[in-house]
Order: structure tokens, then sequence, then C-alpha cells
């Protein structure tokens, strides 16, 4: 159906009216890039939308100390254009720039990705490889509680996301294999070396975003792509569908995380 | 006018740019969705929801209720009040039996055969009211077990009475004797298996259909994105609504691409006139994108083996052909004829295969009806033909280029084994071409380049013929087609020069007003921009048959070139009147009529002037007015044929294929507008090449639903899949249309799937991998070569 049921619209403009709206029961329109194609699908139907375009405040990229701030309702393009995201962390840049389309870069937000965490999103790789902290308007989430599975957060009812913060790693490369009709990721790498630490971030794979913690082990000894070529994945923790089998996607989560660590050796 | 003379004429060979990009490209073309008559209403329909089941209730009450709803029609308001929609071919089998032709209403009446299947029409004030009503349209299904897999329909649970098989046809064609003899003798026997996989059309303007009626005149007019409205008329008037054609006016006005799909008489486009009629208002339907992939006849499926008889050196002896085909749930228009007349008929290919038998079993499934689509039955032919021929080759140790050569037909016009005859052609040169244009002597280096970069490099020959130009309406009615398929062209010359052109094909991307319009131009002189082409309206053109089976040019042109014929020759018998002279003695060149020898001439726009203000006229022995009309039942079809060559490089790693470079030498006969040309055979590459790496319709074998339903996950080809194409041609004048013209509409989809997988196949041959089935995804590739080393 291309034609949406009616519903309300808001459009509030500071942070403060759109959470009493949401918790009133409204729901929060970020980007439009999911919620819009699944209300005109009638698979959503909400009755008010409160779209939280009109907020300054959420809107934004800084560095601020030793991490990498990005507002909640900034789009990929912006991230993908920054000269700020290009300089603290170019492989976040180029990840947004590999999202969809122009129109949708220029549409889609890192909040509404990230609240949405579509298992196949590029996002959610890198703030949990990068061990980002979500806050929302009332709390600060770290990655690694806050994405719970296919479409699950740690979000409550009536939470938004604020702004995303990354910590700056010394190097990081994402590199996604598409999904040849939708150009999600069947399988996206994200992997990120900080001084202390390697991690490792799979998106498309299965139920949802993971930390492959045998590739961060290998990583951390010997940052190559040597280092993990023999690091299983478990291929029944993955899925199986038209466009790849469980065991066709753990090959994949081996070559696309060697691809991705010589990416980031530069 | 025969082609040897008309290549001369101006224009003919000129890539003149179209005349139809300004009002495309501006977003003024006129759709049928454009189109909003005074009190419109809006027509949505309820599908069903499982693939087989006995309808048992459908409850409309709650809808009724919904706002802006006026009436909602189900199968019991159709039943034996109107025919159900009809094949347009009948096939007849092996043992002298007619095919099963199992009705199909336009609203299921008692069972639902796939996903899809229209269960209710609901018109409402507005669009939204329409859609948000079906939801509560309650519909009581009893399930029954689906039928998806070919191999299984016929022990499946039957989806006809008619069929309780499942099966609509045995077909068959050649000599069964012949090729059984010949294989007992054969030094060499190559075998094959392979699927032709399931195509959505998905042109980018989905079907609409706009029915308004007027009670004072009983006369209902049809907007809708046809490739042939003439042909929708006759089907809806003579079969189904059992109506005169006077009462029925058919427009297909911009159609933005059709592949096939559009060639159908579908039941939403029968939906809309009938409740038009019934409620006396314009109501209007357009598919949403998710309803075209459900609903849209989907396009080849066939599961084949075959089998090429070899002597030692590699020539061929004998094809065994044998094909399970998928004709879907119900038959489609063309949907019998495609896998039968379009398909086996074309086995022979460029070779001289002296014995060749072909036998079809088509089956009905729980699946959308299949009809033509790009090609329709010639991929499916050219696919069994050039994958046989490179196995056959590779396992003599011969090149694809050499097992080719050996067998090539060189001599025309050549009569093949299975009903053909073939005018002209030139077969090694088109080879010699491609080779050339790929630089074939050098792909050596490169596949070594590509090996040290960890990759595979693959090259792949295909060398495909086909036949357009339907078609001698005699033949085509001795194979069972219920029409015939001439054309027909009007050529209008106004009272002050300009010119209407009145065809019976249609255009839908094609650029027929340009090509035509250059036929014009060439022969009466007048200029391109004063030419005007109208189509698509059955009340404004003469029957036609309508534009598919890349028959425009050659059959509707050469209706337009012998409309011309006639134009010429009163234009001189008016300028013989006026110069007062013989007619015998009138030349007529480049818009001026003179008398042969002398300096007296009179200029084209002042014998149409004449023949209009008839005062110095010869009103005894002439009419005035200067509109003639002419029918084209061409003697034979035609046979575009040529060579591609597709060169792929694989990451045997991830399984994916990069098409490095691709080559295409075509033989279209006389080409009028190059530029027009070279548009088709990128389209039609680009959809074979979709087709052999991207795209499959997919079904659920167990439950029935279509699981590739949207672009989520069936693979649409875009730029980024292909390279830049090399495109070469050669021409032999074809020697059954006025032009010499070939077709070139379908060629590339004939062409490019074979010389792909072959290429795939090529590349992975050192891996151990000796088949893979279209469409050769990275998963594809990925599990035959994990499955090789297993």
């Amino acid at each position: 159906m291309s034609t949406l049921y009616a519903f309300d619209y808001e459009r509030p403009t500071t942070q403060a009216d759109a959470v009493r709206l949401i918790q009133a029961g409204g729901r929060p329109l970020a980007g439009g890039q999911t919620l819009i194609a699944s209300m005109k699908l009638h698979l959503a139907s909400p009755s008010q939308l409160v779209d939280l375009g009109a907020i300054p405040e959420l809107v934004g990229i800084r560095k601020q100390g030793d991490e990498l701030v990005i507002g909640a309702m900034t789009c990929h393009r912006d991230v993908a254009e920054s000269t700020v995201v290009r300089e603290a962390i170019p492989a976040l840049a180029a990840l947004a720039d590999l999202i969809g389309d122009k129109q949708i870069r220029s549409m889609g937000t890192i909040g509404g990705s990230v609240a949405n965490n579509d298992p196949a999103a590029d996002y959610p790789a890198a703030l949990l490889a990068l061990g980002a902290t979500i806050h929302t308007a009332s709390r600060k989430i770290a990655a690694d509680d806050f994405f719970q599975g296919l479409f699950s957060t740690a979000l409550e009812e009536g939470e938004i996301i604020t702004a995303i913060h990354f910590p700056i790693p010394q190097r990081a490369a994402y590199v996604k294999f598409p999904q040849p009709a939708s150009l999600f990721a069947l399988i996206g790498v994200f992997v990120a070396q900080f001084r202390k630490s390697v991690r490792v971030a799979v998106t498309g794979g299965g139920s949802g975003v993971f930390r492959h913690t045998a590739m961060e082990a290998a990583l951390s000894r010997d940052f190559s792509p040597a280092a993990i070529a023999n690091v299983a994945t478990d291929v029944e923790s993955l899925s199986s569908d038209l466009h790849g089998s469980n065991a066709y996607r753990a090959h994949l989560v081996s070559v696309i995380a060697q691809r991705a660590v010589a990416g980031a050796q530069g | 006018m025969g082609a040897n003379e008309f290549v001369n004429k101006p224009h003919i060979g000129e890539s003149v740019r179209r005349v139809e990009d300004a009002r495309f490209i501006t977003g003024q073309g006129n759709y049928v969705d454009d189109i909003v008559e005074a009190g419109q209403k809006y027509a949505a329909f309820v599908r069903s929801t499982y693939p087989h089941a006995r309808l048992t209730g459908v409850d409309t009450s709650a809808a009724e209720e919904m706002p802006g709803v006026i009436r909602i029609f189900t199968g019991k308001d159709i039943a034996g009040k109107c025919g159900g929609l009809p094949a347009g071919w009948m096939i007849v089998q092996v043992d002298g039996a007619p095919m099963k032709e199992p009705q199909r209403p336009f609203l299921a009446i008692d069972k639902v055969r796939y996903v899809g299947e229209p269960v209710a029409m609901v018109v409402a004030d507005t669009k939204e009211q329409a859609q948000n009503a079906i939801e509560s349209v309650m519909v009581d299904y009893d399930p029954l077990d689906p039928v998806i897999d070919v191999h299984k329909a016929a022990n499946g649970p039957a989806l006809h009475a008619e069929a309780p098989d499942n099966r609509c046809y045995k077909w068959g064609i050649g000599d069964k004797a012949g090729v059984d003899a010949a294989f007992t003798k054969a030094a060499h026997i190559t075998k094959i298996d392979l699927i032709n996989n399931r195509m959505i059309p998905n042109a980018m303007e989905p079907r609409a259909a706009n029915a308004t009626f007027s009670r004072a005149t009983g006369e209902s007019t049809l907007y809708t994105t046809s490739q042939n409205p003439h042909l929708v008329r006759l089907l809806m008037c003579a079969n189904i609504l059992q109506i005169p054609e006077t009462k029925l006016r058919v427009v297909a006005p911009d159609v933005g691409g059709g592949f096939g799909s559009k060639i159908n008489v579908y039941p939403e486009d029968v939906g809309v006139v009938w409740a038009s009629r019934a409620l006396n208002c314009p109501v209007k339907w357009t598919a949403e994108r998710s309803e075209s992939f459900l609903s849209d006849t989907h396009g080849r499926d066939h599961h084949t083996h075959a089998e090429m008889a070899m002597d030692k050196d590699g020539h061929f002896l004998a094809l065994r052909v044998h094909s399970d085909v998928n004709l879907g749930a119900y038959l489609a228009t063309f949907g019998p004829a495609v896998p039968t007349y379009m398909y086996a008929t074309l086995l022979a290919g460029q070779y001289k295969t002296p014995q060749l038998y072909a036998e079809v079993d088509a089956w009905f499934t729980n699946t959308a009806p299949v009809d033509a689509y790009r090609g329709a039955g010639r991929p499916e032919a050219s696919y069994v033909v050039e994958r046989i021929v490179t196995r056959c080759g590779w396992e003599l140790g011969l090149s694809q280029d050499e097992i080719r050569r050996r067998n090539f037909i060189t001599e025309y016009p050549y009569q093949t084994p299975v009903a053909m005859q073939y005018d002209t052609g030139d077969w090694p040169k088109c080879l010699d071409e491609a080779n050339k244009l790929a630089e074939v002597d050098s792909f050596d280096q490169r596949r070594k380049a590509s090996e040290a970069k960890g990759l595979r490099r693959g090259i792949g020959y295909s060398s495909y013929v086909e036949a357009c130009g339907m078609g001698p309406s005699r033949i085509v009615g001795q194979l069972g087609a219920r029409a015939g398929l001439y054309e027909s062209g009007e050529v209008r010359v106004n009272p002050t020069g300009s010119v209407t052109v009145f065809t019976g094909t249609h255009s839908h991307g094609q650029g027929h007003e340009t090509a035509f319009a250059q036929l014009v131009a060439a022969r009466l002189g007048v200029a391109i921009e004063n030419v005007e082409v109208v189509h698509g309206d059955t009340n404004r053109i003469p029957f036609g048959m309508g534009t598919y089976g890349s028959r425009s040019l050659a059959v509707g042109g050469g209706a337009i070139m012998k409309a011309l014929d006639k134009i010429e020759e009163k234009a001189k018998k008016i300028a013989a009147h006026l110069l007062e002279a013989s007619d015998a003695d009138i030349e007529f060149e480049n818009g001026q009529l003179t008398v042969k020898g002398t300096d007296k001439k009179i200029s084209f726009g002042e014998v149409a002037l004449a023949a209009y203000v008839p005062h110095n006229y010869p009103l005894e022995k002439l009419e005035p007015g200067l509109d003639e009309t002419a029918f084209f039942d061409p003697p034979n079809f035609t046979f575009p044929g040529g060579t591609y060559i597709c060169e792929v490089e694989i990451d045997p790693a991830t399984g994916v294929v990069t098409i490095d470079r691709f080559t295409c030498v075509d033989d279209f006969g006389v080409i009028v507008n190059p530029m027009l040309v070279d548009g088709q055979v990128h389209g039609g590459v680009m959809q074979g090449i979709g087709q052999a790496l991207l795209e499959e319709g997919v079904y659920d074998q167990e439950t029935g639903q279509l699981l590739t339903g949207s672009f989520m996950d069936y693979t649409m080809p875009r730029a980024i899949n292909l390279p830049n194409f090399r495109i070469g041609t050669v021409c032999t004048p074809c020697t059954s249309n006025p032009i010499g013209s070939k077709g070139a509409g379908e060629a590339g989809a004939i062409g490019a799937p074979p010389a792909v997988i072959n290429a795939v196949l090529d590349a992975l041959k050192p891996l151990g991998v000796n088949d893979i089935d279209m469409p050769a995804t990275p998963f594809h590739v990925w599990t035959a070569i994990h499955n090789a080393k297993a």
C-alpha cells in the first residue's frame, strides 16, 4: 500500500516538548527511512508522529575532549562529509557514505538507525566496535548493553536518543559486503584498534550486531589479517536465507574481517 | 520499395535524436495514472494470501460500511455473466489432443490458485478509501497443498479439474526417430541439465487501468498500460464481455516499459471496465509495486535436459531436448506459445545440426501466470544451445570459438529441422568481429594478471539466433495462433504537407515516433518534425497487433512502407496531371516530383495541397485526398543473430562476479536509427546480465509465498553492475520485409545469459566447477566453489 493511515503530526522545537509528547504515546520520527516505509506498507500505524527534525540540540558533530560526539538527528550525509569525523574516525565517515543511496543518506539519521537496530544496519557495528556510549534524554547506555538483538534495544518506552559519544581509536576500518538486492550488509565488519584493546563487531550475520571476541583476542596479540585467517565463527548463530546460507555468512565474516584489518592497516 | 534502394535514402542510418525525449524528460508524458476523469472513482483488489485454497466465503459487509465505499464485487457477482480470460494460442499435444484450457475468471469464484490472485474488487470515492476497505473484506479460505515445483506437479493436488495431473500439454517438434538413430552413431555425447530462472519483469511504470462508460451510447473506454490495445479490445469484447468492438475503445497512451508483461489481458483491466459499466462512473486502478511483483506475468522458468550427439571431430549430429516448463496457475495470453513455438523452433541455433527433437511438458503450478518476457522462448532456447555447445567444445578439448565455427551454417536460406527457414546471415563474420572487439587475442595476458591478484578470469561465448518479426499469419495460424500477426499502417498527408502516421504497433519506450518519422521523411522528403506518429488508440489507429517480439519496424514499418508506396504512386499521378506529363515519366526524389529528363518539377507540398484543394485535378479518374492505409503480412519471420563475448573476473573468496567487458556483434539487417538500436542492445544486455547474475523470482516451496516480493530481495540490475558495452554490427539485409530490418528489441536478453554463464564457468573450471545455475550470485558462486573442493 502506498497510502498511509491517517495520523496526527507534531514537530516540537525543544527536546523537552518532544519527550513530553513521546511519553504521552507519540511515536518518534527521526529520518523516517524505515518508519515511513513501514507505514506505507501498513506494517505500522502510529496515531501520532513526533518529528524530531526541528530540535536544534539534537543535530551536530563536535570533538569533545577525546570523544567524537554526533547528535542523534545528524543525517548520514553530514557524517560522511564532516571534516571533524574524517579526521577523528575516518572509518566512521566512510561507513556513513556506504549507507543506502544519496536520498537515504540525506534523510536518514544516526539516532534513527541506532534506535531501530536493524540486524543488517551499518551504524550498530560502528557503535559496538568503537565502544560508543548512547546518550538519551535521561541517561547514558554503553553500546555493549544497548543492542539486544533483532530490532531490540535498551531504550525504554518514551526514551529518545540525543547523541552518540565515540571514543577515538588508533585505527579502524569498516568493510561491508552488500546483500545484492537491498544493498544492506549481508556481512559488515567494523574493526577498531585502541591502545589497550581491539574490538570487532559484525552486522548482517544473524539476529543482530555482535562482537567477535575470538577475533578480538587474536588481533590483540597480532593486528594483522593473517592473525584471524583461521579464527572460526559460530555457524549456528548465523542466519540462512535466499542471499546466503549460515556457512557462507560465517565464511564471509572471516574474509571481510581480514579485509577490514588490512584496511585499518592502510 | 525494396531494402537496397531504401538504405540510400536520407535519414536512414542516422542517429536522429528521439522526438519523444522532450516530453518524457520534462515530465510531460501522459500515462494512464495521469488520466483523471470527472467523477473519478478508484478500485482496489483483495488478493489471495494463499497459493491454493477453496474459497468458502467472502464477507464484504464490514468493508461496505467503510467510508467512501461504493460497491464491492466478488466472484459471485460475475459467475456465469462473463467469459474467462482467454489464451491467444492453442497448442496441440503429441497425441493430437488439444491442450488443457481451464477457465480463468477475473475474480476467483470457487478457488484461488496463486498468491496475489484477485478475489474481490472494492470501488470507492478515493484510492485511500478503496485500499483501506480491502483490509476489511473477510475471506474464508480452506487451504490446499500448493504445487510449486514443476517436477512434483504431476503427483500434486490438481489446480484445475480440467487437468487432473496438472499438465497443460505434452508437445513435441522434430524427428524423434531420426534423432534416436543419429545418437546410436555418435562418437561423443554431451549432456546438460539447466534451469532458466523465473524472471519478474518490473517495468518502471506499474500496470494501471482506468475505464469510463457512457450510458447514453453504451460505450466503454479503457485506458490501460498495454503493448497491444487492439488485442485487448478484441479479446475483451469477443471472449470476456461479449460486446461488439464498437462499444469498447482501448487506449494505451504513454507506457513506461512493457518487456512482454503488458501483452497479457489482465483481470484488473476487465475489472475496471466491469465496474464502470455496473456503476456508470469512471473507475481507476494503479498497481502498487508489491502488487506488480505478485500479479504481473512472470517470465521463463524452464527446467531442461539436453543431449548433443557428435562425430569424432565435434560436428553436431543430433540434439535432443526435454523441458519441463512452469506456466503458473493459469494460461496467460501468449503463455502456451512461449515455451513451444517461440522456443523449440530456435533450438537449431546457428548450427548445422541435421537432426533435432524437442519435447515440452507444460505444468500448472500455484504461482503467478508466466508469459512473454523480453525474448519470450528464444532466450530459453539460446541458453540451452549456447550452454551445451560450449560444453561440447570443452569436453572435446576445442575452444568456444572452434566448436562454433565447425558447426556454423554458412549457406542461406537454410531450412532447420524445426520449422524455421533462415533467410540471411553471416555468422562467422559476427564471430570474427566480436573476437576483434573483445580483444580475445590478449585474453591470456589479462587472465594471468587476474590470477596474480588472486582472482579468476573467464571468457564466455554465445552465438545466438532468434526469430522476430511475427509473423507470417499463415504459419502462426498453423502453429496455433488464434489471431493474425500482420501489421497496419496509415499515412495521412495533411493539406499543408505535414504527415500523420497511424500505426498498429505500440511504443512503450522503443522510440517509434522517431524511427517511423524517419521512414516517412526518407520517402517523402518532408522534415522529420513535420511527421507525427499516432499509436495506442483503437479509435484512431487501424486494427493492428501491437508491439512484442521485436516486430515493430520489420512488420509495422513494413506496413508504413507499403502505405508510402501508395502515397508515392498517387502523388505521381497528381503531379503528372499538374505537370501535363504521363504518370510513368514522373520521378519522386527528395520531396520533388520531376518529369524525367526535364527541369519540370513540383514539390510534394504542392501535390498534397492539390489533393485536398482539387481545383485543377483529374477528378474523373482520381479521388481527392492523400491518405493511404496498408496491411503488411510478412512472408517469413526475421532472424537476427550474432555473437556475444563476456569476460568476467571472479573473487573466489566471496564469489563476486565482475563483468570486465561485454562485447556484442549483432546482425539486425538494415538499421534505421543506430542510436535507438544501441539503446535496445544496452537494455537487452542489461536484462540478460540481470538474469545471469542477479534476478530470480523465488516461491517458498512449502508455503507458496513469493519470497522475492520486493526490491529488498529481488535484485534489479543497477548501473554499478555493468561495464561499458562494446557494440558492433554486421548487416545482411532481411529479405522478408521492405526495410530489410530484422528487429533489435530482444537480442540482448537472448544472447547475453549464456555468454555470462559460459564466462563464469570458464573462470571456475580450474577450481573444479563444471556447472552453475543462474543467477550466479556471490552465494551461488561461492557454494559451487565450496562444493567442488569438498
